[in-house]
């Protein structure tokens, strides 16, 4: 009777996903913090071009990571609230699927929120933000972010202090993700030679590859107890 | 041979021992009641058999399966209720029960929806979201969930906590009916006059041993007073 791996991973990522169209908990928690902390940001960095230039992928990943630190507490609360994770755990399932699934839900919801920031913070900032390469370091960040912080979540997320605890063990872990993110975006809106970006997409791509096998592994051994 | 065997079973929780090497047969058909103090390893116990914790040493095998090496094969063979409900708040109650077939990889899900729904009497709120559910209601969709792949095995860990005595009535009744299909039930409670009526043998743990194994005795109460030294309620007895 066992389920398919990717039968069972996009039947918890559809759950997730029509979870959140009847509450929409996730998406309007993390878009109000974005916005309120972009237009935070927009008024404190009165700076000319090139320095708001500078400074905007720095915003954007702070923003971003911040967003995603919300959001994978909540969801990860939705599997605790009324032990869920043990109805997940008792069905036939590879543990990992519950991993995958639980990411592809963590990610979209986390793209939701950062995708529109560009053009929020093109207006904001006047700098274009929307590039086809901007586009790409934020699928990227942004998956290296939630691929470490699923498992982090699901680790916390039993423990009392779980709020303060994610951002705690998670940002140590993404940092070399979030520099090179950082890195790649701002060498991208100062319309660097792709020579002075393009290294930090590959480390961003092989980070986000190191990262997403670690997780895949280990998930099953955390759920173990 | 039994359909469920439990060998010199022990489980740790860092240095505090649990379960002290639990020896237990389980008949097909049978309906168990596991009784005890809390923290007395019931819980344990009910999660060990699920296969949602390893043992620190032992082993269980359900139908010729053993844990943990054939786990998935096992957790097929199981329906799980606990005192808390396993069903999402912000889904409904098929959309629940959907949700659960999918991992479960059932043909005629749409099917066994509608039969699950009217077996605990919650046809006509199909649709409503469970976050309008009143707690009884609640734990009538969980034993539906529990019970959606037709299990062999149904572990009811503590399901009457916070039920009142109509819900209770109706979760006492959806029991008798599984028993009557010959499922093998295995229930924790606190309730003795509840798990004599429900339940044809009784397991008592002692100090994370099994105090007492046996047919139900004509007057459990003093079988569990004799063993415990008090009423089944929220006493705590030291495991050391």
């Amino acid at each position: 009777m066992k389920t398919g791996f990717f039968k069972a991973a996009f039947a918890i990522a559809a759950k997730d996903f029509r979870a959140e169209l009847r509450s929409r908990e996730l998406i309007s928690s993390m878009g109000l913090f974005v916005l309120l902390s972009v237009l935070i940001f927009s008024f404190a960095l009165e700076l000319n071009r090139q320095a708001r230039a500078e400074a905007i992928g720095g915003v954007l990943w702070v923003t971003v990571v911040y967003a995603s630190i919300l959001g994978l507490n909540r969801s990860m609360a939705m599997e605790r609230e009324q032990g869920n994770f043990e109805a997940l755990l008792i069905a036939p399932i590879d543990r990992s699927a519950i991993y995958i699934g639980k990411l592809i839900g963590n990610t979209a919801f986390t793209l939701a929120v950062a995708l529109p920031l560009m053009p929020l913070m093109t207006i904001l900032y006047n700098v274009a933000t929307i590039t086809p390469e901007v586009i790409v370091v934020i699928l990227l960040g942004t998956f290296g972010v939630t691929v470490i912080g699923t498992l982090l979540a699901a680790m916390t997320v039993q423990t009392r202090s779980r709020e303060t605890l994610l951002p705690i063990i998670m940002l140590p872990i993404v940092l070399p993700s979030l520099l090179a993110a950082v890195r790649a975006t701002n060498a991208i809106l100062s319309r660097a030679p792709a020579a002075q970006w393009s290294d930090w997409i590959v480390i961003l791509v092989v980070l986000d590859i190191i990262y997403f096998a670690l997780c895949l592994v280990t998930f099953r051994f955390v759920m173990e107890e | 041979m039994p359909l469920i065997e439990v060998r010199k079973l022990v489980k740790a929780y860092g240095m505090q021992p649990v379960l002290r090497g639990i020896d237990l047969d389980i008949e097909r058909g049978q309906s168990v009641a596991l009784l005890g103090v809390n923290g007395g390893g019931k819980s344990t116990l009910i999660r060990l058999i699920a296969g949602l914790t390893p043992p620190t040493s032992g082993t269980i095998t359900i139908g010729g399966w053993s844990l943990p090496r054939e786990a998935d094969a096992i957790r097929a063979q199981i329906g799980l209720v606990a005192h808390r409900t396993l069903i999402y708040d912000n889904l409904s109650a098929r959309e629940n029960l959907r949700f659960f077939g999918q991992l479960y990889n059932l043909s005629d899900l749409d099917a066994r929806i509608g039969e699950g729904l009217a077996r605990v009497g919650l046809a006509k709120r199909a649709d409503d979201m469970t976050r309008n559910f009143s707690r009884g209601m609640q734990q009538r969709l969980a034993i539906a969930r529990a019970l959606l792949h037709d299990p062999p095995v149904l572990l009811l860990d503590e399901p009457y906590t916070g039920l009142d005595v109509e819900a209770a009535a109706i979760l006492d009744q959806i029991v008798l009916t599984a028993r009557a299909e010959g499922r093998i039930i295995l229930l924790t409670t606190h309730e003795i006059e509840r798990a004599a009526r429900l339940t044809d043998k009784v397991v008592i743990l002692v100090k994370g041993r099994i105090g007492y194994e046996g047919a139900m005795p004509t007057d459990l109460m003093a079988t569990y007073r004799a063993l415990i030294g008090g009423e089944p309620t929220e006493t705590s007895l030291p495991l050391s």
